[in-house]
């Protein structure tokens, strides 16, 4: 977004100060609004709608990162998620260029889905990228992301060609990706891309039932249950084994 | 001078004087490793630790008090030695005959001693009551002095916790002094600071304090009595280890027998015991398992210590709280950490005995802590909840760097310095009594500046504040008197003898006052600044509610706009406390500290503009109130870190609950984060953290099924307490609190 004296400026829809599951570290977190994707285990649903959340510009959410910078230490830092920050690519790309000129390290949080100049623009001032390759199938990223598998699988392609480092994060959901086949895949990929520094599985949680009450919709995922602590320790093992 | 039991000591000025510090200093081995050497409880002190258990169930199950002796008036040798199991224990002492026995203390007030007693089902036997009739007691002699705006002040809870019927505490004697030169020496120079003062004039001051010095040498020949009666001659410096803990101890027992104060702190003693391990581990006496024996078996004395409260004291504090604070870690003027082995020893009775509250463990946080300690603690307090952190950068400069910690927060030089406790007062309260031109609504009281009620049909900022600076004006002042008058009267008729005498002869004295309410009050001035609050009168025309509209910014979300107003308050509070002189020329200090009464505080308050309805629970401490945190944990802390130290000098209480998984996602993580957010806080030049690391559902847990959770503890405000023995309103209290389960 444009304003008059041509800042842009940036659609947000929370910020959390304490994070530290999003990246290394302690991170300060900033939610974006607006995501062209609807995964059916979006866990922040309220970030979808292209309206809603409140402008900022790049200084000024620099700034308020800044006033946390004695917690980061030597690993922490900011890290932009969603919603899709890709979509306010330009605006991210001045928050990390300013949040780099205040010693604070970057990472960004994206699903991969979109690839263009602004983009690439990004990806010169991101430390890190976390990058969710939610499935392994491209039926699945049909029927459960709505977008094609070539998006993230082309994103970490420029990723690796440019050589940042990257982080890859699946969620697993119980029936849709849970069993090894997926996680033969995953590894797969994995192995093709040097830049990818550590890949983590997350346990698909439903804790974000209640936000989609607020909002008067169905979690598209309520009839699935969360995994095991076995099951996640079993697949972990399973794909430690197959990147050695 | 030299003694044969300082053989293999660094000589130095501590031989000639009374100088615990410079004992220290020159022969303590700062440690930078990691928690690997430690080791685990030995059988002697799993078995011993089981008796200790199985008397606390039985405790339990007596509802709270085991057993009190009604014959006896609680002093230094009054009891026979009493043991949990004599042949296994090494170290020894009890404050009655009987572990969990209670004594009676009547010197703070003779009521209190009543009330408890038949609380529990017994009474006060006939020959305490006779020896009392003609004896003034604390609280006889601050009740003849009381002006009728005291008793005003004290009936409608403007002001309230004060130490007028029971001990005062919040006295550290440096019980250390016992162990390195035993009784005899300081005997010798209490009495040649006795012999200088009658080279001056005799004035008043002069006369109490040969008086009180009379006093000091008569309790340390009690004190060498006391551990006679355990078989101990104390008038020589400790010889090993095991007799330093032992002299040590003694010096904390006879404070503890003496006096009944509210908080009655160790000090700074680990680093201490330290340089006698070292020496002992060297001449091949004492290994580390035998070395962890020794702290185990002292701390187990400490967790049994016990004093005779009423069960409406309990409700307050949750439990009976001793507030046995040990400061452990921070780092030396000279740069080098104060972190030895045995910081990592006494924190490891959290293991080796299983989590408890008492010991309050405190370690003192500096950015140059050794990284392993830093994880080591971080870890502790993930595993436990059991220790609290207080910021060595900002307090070292001020008291050097062997200080210690009173109750919660409250620092001062050990041996060095003592304080005159006063509770605090309630400012959400005051600022209704102005707004209400000096009346009540919750007592029905008029007290204060009589005026008009606050006329307006919406709140007007400017006006509100300059009526309650005008009130804190008159509060602060008959604050001031009343402190004078309880510690006069403490220092008349229920001095501290014990405990002074292992003080310096010319001791520094603080006055510490505290508020509560400060969130509270910051956003309600908030809400009257940014939003609009319109007042809600009843048939007598006084203010009883409030209508709030629109949005306004609250404390704890790193918004200056709110958060400079609280820091504000402090400012003007202790701007208008020093006003007013103080007894014994004690220097004014503040602290933002409520332990667990912020829900009695908030229980006596009516309904506030911020939104907070009559009778609700206020946050504790510094803390900002529950569930208004919108930006997430560090804002909140940034919030507290505010809060400034140099008006604060008593000390700035947050407590800070967070759930396991928002700290990361595997242990390490989650220790390696939370040495990342103490770091960040107290860079912030903050001063204190209480850290719990648990979710709200397991409190919900206990709070249903108490039978199954008996060794939950959960750190409250400055201290850590058993969550079964809250009251349940406190448990309630506690769970509404703001977790940050932020993922």
């Amino acid at each position: 977004m444009i304003m008059e004296n041509s800042v842009v400026t940036g659609r947000i829809s929370s910020i959390q100060s304490l994070g530290t599951v999003d990246g290394p570290g302690v991170r300060f977190v900033v939610f974006m609004q607006g995501c062209p994707l609807r995964c059916g285990c979006c866990h922040n649903p309220e970030t979808q709608g292209m309206e809603g959340g409140t402008e900022y510009t790049p200084k000024e959410i620099a700034e308020r990162a800044e006033k946390y910078k004695e917690y980061f230490g030597s690993k922490g830092g900011i890290t932009v998620s969603g919603g899709e920050p890709l979509l306010q690519a330009e605006f991210v790309a001045e928050l990390f260029k300013e949040c780099r000129k205040k010693g604070i390290n970057t990472c960004l949080d994206t699903s991969g889905c979109i690839l263009n100049d602004s983009v690439k623009e990004l990806l010169k001032y991101t430390d890190l990228v976390l990058l969710d390759i939610k499935y392994t199938e491209q039926e699945q990223y049909r029927n459960f992301v709505g977008c094609e598998m070539s998006a993230p699988l082309r994103f970490l392609e420029y990723l690796n060609g440019i050589e940042k480092a990257t982080v890859i994060r699946q969620v697993v959901i119980p029936t849709l990706n849970d069993n090894s086949e997926n996680i033969l895949r995953l590894a797969e990929i994995v192995k093709k891309y040097p830049c990818i520094e550590k890949t983590e599985l997350l346990p698909f949680k439903k804790l974000c039932e209640e936000k989609y009450s607020g909002l008067k919709r169905d979690f598209p995922f309520a009839h699935l249950p969360e995994p095991t602590e076995q099951k996640m320790a079993d697949l972990w093992e399973r794909f430690n084994l197959e990147i050695k | 001078m030299k003694h044969k039991n300082w053989e293999g000591f660094v000589g130095g000025a501590w031989q000639s004087e009374i100088n615990v510090r410079d004992f220290i200093q020159k022969n303590y081995n700062e440690y930078v490793g990691d928690s690997s050497f430690l080791a685990g409880p030995t059988q002697r002190t799993n078995d011993l630790m089981k008796k200790v258990n199985s008397l606390f169930a039985l405790e339990k199950q007596f509802g709270g008090v085991l057993d009190i002796d009604t014959a006896t008036v609680s002093s230094l040798t009054s009891y026979s030695p009493g043991y949990i199991d004599k042949d296994n224990e090494l170290i020894v002492g009890m404050q009655t005959n009987r572990p969990l026995k209670r004594g009676i203390n009547p010197f703070g007030g003779m009521r209190m001693a009543h009330q408890a007693c038949e609380a529990y089902g017994y009474k006060v036997s006939s020959k305490i009551v006779n020896e009392f009739q003609y004896r003034t007691t604390h609280n006889d002699g601050v009740y003849r002095a009381y002006t009728d705006e005291m008793r005003l002040a004290r009936r409608c809870h403007v002001i309230t916790g004060l130490p007028d019927a029971y001990g005062r505490g919040r006295i550290i004697g440096d019980y250390r002094r016992v162990a390195l030169y035993g009784i005899d020496r300081l005997v010798e120079e209490k009495k040649k600071d006795k012999a200088n003062l009658a080279k001056g004039d005799f004035k008043t001051e002069t006369i109490r304090l040969d008086e009180e010095l009379f006093q000091q040498i008569t309790f340390l020949g009690y004190m060498k009595e006391m551990a006679a009666m355990y078989g101990f001659d104390i008038s020589q410096p400790a010889a090993n280890t095991k007799e330093a803990i032992q002299w040590t101890y003694f010096g904390y027992l006879a404070a503890i027998k003496e006096q009944n104060g509210a908080a009655m702190s160790l000090g700074r003693v680990s680093t201490f015991f330290d340089i006698y391990i070292e020496r002992d581990i060297k001449a091949g006496i004492l290994t580390e398992e035998t070395a962890q024996e020794l702290v185990d078996d002292f701390v187990i004395k400490l967790r049994i210590a016990r004093h005779l409260r009423t069960p409406e004291y309990n409700e307050l504090f949750g439990g009976d709280p001793m507030w046995i604070t040990e400061a452990v870690g921070g780092m030396g003027e000279d740069g080098r950490t104060l972190v030895t082995k045995s910081s990592y020893r006494i924190l490891n009775t959290l293991y080796t005995l299983g989590s408890s509250p008492e010991p309050n463990l405190t370690v003192l946080w500096a950015q140059g802590l050794p990284e392993g300690f830093k994880s080591f603690c971080a870890k502790v307090s993930i595993d436990t909840d059991s220790i609290q952190y207080e910021n060595d950068d900002v307090m070292r400069p001020i008291y050097g760097d062997d200080y210690a910690i009173a109750c919660c927060v409250s620092a001062m030089k050990v041996g060095k310095q003592m304080q005159f406790f006063g509770a605090r007062c309630n400012i959400a309260k005051l600022l209704l009594i102005a707004i209400n031109g000096g009346y009540d609504t919750t007592s029905g009281i008029n007290i204060g500046p009589q005026e008009d009620v606050l006329s307006g049909d919406v709140l007007d900022y400017d006006r509100v504040v300059e009526r309650f600076d005008r009130y804190l004006a008159w509060l602060s002042k008959l604050y001031v008197n009343t402190m004078n008058v309880i510690h006069y009267m403490h220092d008349k008729y229920a001095y501290e003898k014990s405990q002074m005498a292992l003080h310096d002869t010319d001791v520094g004295r603080f006055m510490a006052f505290g508020i509560a309410g400060l969130s509270v009050v910051a956003d309600s001035l908030s809400a009257i600044k940014y939003a609009k609050v319109t007042p809600l009168k009843d048939s007598q025309g006084y203010i009883v509610g409030f209508e709030t509209e629109g949005d306004f910014p609250k404390f704890g979300n790193d918004d200056d706009r709110v958060d400079l107003i609280a820091k504000e308050l402090t400012h003007k509070t202790i701007t208008e406390l020093r006003k007013t002189s103080t007894y014994r020329n004690a220097e004014h200090t503040l602290s933002v500290l409520t332990i667990t009464s912020n829900v009695m505080y908030g229980k006596n308050t009516g309904a506030t503009p911020d939104g907070r309805a009559a009778g609700a629970a206020f946050a504790p401490g510094a803390n900002p109130m529950h569930n208004r945190e919108e930006n997430g944990a560090l804002a909140s802390l940034n919030s507290v870190a505010k809060l400034s130290f140099d008006d604060c000098r008593d000390g700035i209480s947050n407590t800070f609950s967070i759930a396991p998984q928002a700290l990361g996602k595997t242990d390490d993580e989650r220790s390696a984060n939370l040495v990342a957010i103490l770091n960040g806080y107290f860079a912030k030049k903050a001063h204190h953290i209480n850290v719990n690391v648990l979710n709200r559902e397991t409190l919900i847990e206990a709070y249903n099924n108490p039978e199954a959770y008996p060794n939950l503890t959960i750190r409250v405000s400055g201290y850590a307490v058993n969550f079964h023995k809250l009251s349940r309103e406190q448990q309630r209290e506690v769970i509404s609190r703001t977790f940050h389960i932020a993922m």
